[in-house]
């Protein structure tokens, strides 16, 4: 696929093999093939879903371009730099350009800290300048979220606020890509719906490229311009996200797509 | 509304449920809330996570926290069913009323085959001999489309897959032919396409069998699969009911408009030429 705009995150031929415990003392150990010959490539300004269903190995993939899990085989590059687990310091230089939301908020956000020091924290562990008062004042404005409630804990938030303060946290080191994994899971629809309006909101504000890992093929239509489908690790299709949902190619991807149940308008 | 209060005085329904009221402390939870189900007749409770959904089903069959205050009146097939004692209960529960919980991994007993635990409501309440409960396990395990029904009834929980284990939780829910069967979310723990073959195995079952079906969900786009009639619930209170596809085409309450908007924006855009007939041509028991 051609395309001018500048490659950020590029994972080529990657494959995950577990080794599974022994069963026997003697004889090889059973190996699982979570992941097996995935490309995947981010541009700058890219939407991008990462669509399966339990066991398809995208929670796997997330991990593996975040650098928080290695691949046996193939490489992920950011940049053109090679990305892998690390000690943190080494990875300073990518952390600070590649962010991640998790699906349930309350355990993502430590339960000890305000607001604010919960945003300002990655500033300070990523080195980056500036005045980090200024900083949490206008991501938690950009989330939707009163800077005044600033020094308060996660506990006195709800569901919906609670990720909110996460996704300002994932933007206050004004990163280039953002990763989302199930980041709406764990939400009421009326509270989802909003959510999903927000990441798309921030991602023009902020020129974010996304990133978005979920099993709900509606999340995905609602905020991603390409998809890949992964099934049993492999990638089952890839293309533009409305070309792939109206005229599915592949014969798990059609059968994902009819088992969705649909609203009459 | 009016609708409603007056089916639910109607001595002839299956399940009349009048002002019943749960509370804990001061706070109320399920408020005055009134509604009837007519034998054969499928009815869904939709809404969000504190909408008191959940508590509304429980206080049915008794199983609501001891900590919980109720009020009002509970006809079942004519008898008055809050107040009652629970060993009183625990005989309509699983005989004539019987439920499947969101979590079959945490509703089966993980130490029992699956066959046993299929048995045991028929044991119980049909008085059923041993062997006899256990060959009429085996043929649950074949109606629920279980593909080897004599070594899944042998299985133990972990051996199965979470849509095969919401299978049996199915078929230990239908043994006993229940009048009517609670669904609490019975398809949110399973990927999509399970969900589809569960819910496909479920509304053939009771159709078959003409069991009543209250299914408590907080995904609008599964109601029109499921059920004729729709309550939305919300802060424990009715908020709007009647027809299934009535009310999604014109919601009359605001808040159901909102929430079938918001389900819209992270819904696909509907697909008639799939939709139905896709879900029709699930091949049964796969998963």
């Amino acid at each position: 696929m051609m395309n001018e705009r500048p490659l950020l995150l590029s994972a080529r031929d990657v494959g995950r093999v577990y080794r599974l415990p022994r069963k026997s003392l003697f004889g090889p150990r059973a190996e699982r093939h979570a992941l097996t010959g995935v490309n995947l490539d981010v541009h700058e300004g890219d939407t991008v879903g990462i669509v399966g269903e339990s066991g398809s190995g995208k929670s796997t993939l997330a991990r593996i371009l975040l650098g928080l899990d290695r691949a046996t085989t193939g490489t992920v590059t950011y940049r053109g730099r090679p990305v892998e687990p690390g000690h943190p310091r080494e990875q300073r230089w990518f952390r600070r350009d590649v962010q991640i939301v998790f699906q349930d908020p309350l355990s993502s956000l430590d339960p000890r800290l305000t607001v604010a020091d919960t945003i300002a924290e990655p500033l300070v562990g990523l080195q980056v300048d500036g005045s980090h008062d200024e900083r949490v004042r206008e991501v938690l404005t950009a989330v939707g979220i009163d800077p005044a409630t600033r020094d308060r804990y996660p506990h006195e938030f709800s569901g919906g606020q609670q990720q909110r303060i996460a996704i300002a946290r994932a933007i206050a080191p004004n990163p280039d890509v953002l990763v989302a994994d199930e980041p709406v899971s764990a939400l009421d629809v009326s509270v989802r719906a909003q959510i999903l309006d927000l990441l798309g909101h921030l991602v023009d504000q902020f020129h974010l490229s996304l990133v978005m890992v979920s099993h709900d093929l509606g999340v995905i239509h609602s905020l991603c311009e390409r998809v890949i489908v992964l099934h049993q690790g492999v990638v089952a299709e890839a293309g533009p996200t409305a070309t792939v949902f109206a005229k599915p190619t592949d014969a798990y991807t059609r059968r994902l797509l009819a088992a969705v149940p649909r609203l009459a308008e | 509304m009016t609708e409603f209060h007056a089916r639910a005085t109607d001595p002839g329904s299956l399940l009349a449920v009048n002002d019943l009221t749960v509370a804990f402390g001061d706070n109320v939870v399920v408020d005055h809330v009134t509604f009837s189900i007519e034998r054969g007749e499928r009815l869904a409770i939709i809404g969000e996570s504190g909408s008191g959904k959940t508590l509304t089903a429980l206080s049915i069959i008794g199983l609501v926290p001891e900590a919980a205050t109720v009020s009002g009146r509970v006809t079942f097939d004519g008898q008055e069913l809050i107040g009652r004692r629970d060993r009183e209960l625990s005989k309509l529960r699983g005989e004539a009323i019987a439920m499947v919980f969101q979590n079959p991994q945490t509703s089966l007993n993980p130490l029992m085959r699956v066959g046993k635990q299929i048995a045991e409501p028929l044991r119980r309440h049909h008085g059923m001999h041993r062997s006899a409960a256990a060959k009429a396990a085996v043929q649950l395990c074949a109606r629920v489309g279980l593909p080897e029904p004599a070594s899944a009834a042998r299985a133990f929980p972990h051996q199965l897959s979470g849509g095969q284990r919401q299978r049996i939780g199915i078929a230990m829910a239908l043994a006993c032919r229940p009048a009517l069967l609670i669904a609490d979310e019975p398809t949110t723990a399973l990927d999509v396409t399970v969900q589809a073959e569960v819910l496909a195995v479920l509304a053939e079952l009771i159709a078959t069998d003409t069991t009543s079906l209250l299914f408590i969900t907080h995904d609008v786009a599964l109601v029109p699969l499921v059920a004729d009639d729709v309550l939305v619930m919300r802060n424990g209170a009715i908020v709007e009911s009647g027809d299934v596809s009535a009310i999604i085409a014109a919601p009359s309450h605001p808040y159901t408009s909102e929430l079938l908007a918001a389900a819209r924006k992270t819904a696909l855009p509907p697909d008639p030429a799939t939709d139905r007939a896709a879900m029709a041509a699930v091949p049964p028991g796969r998963r």
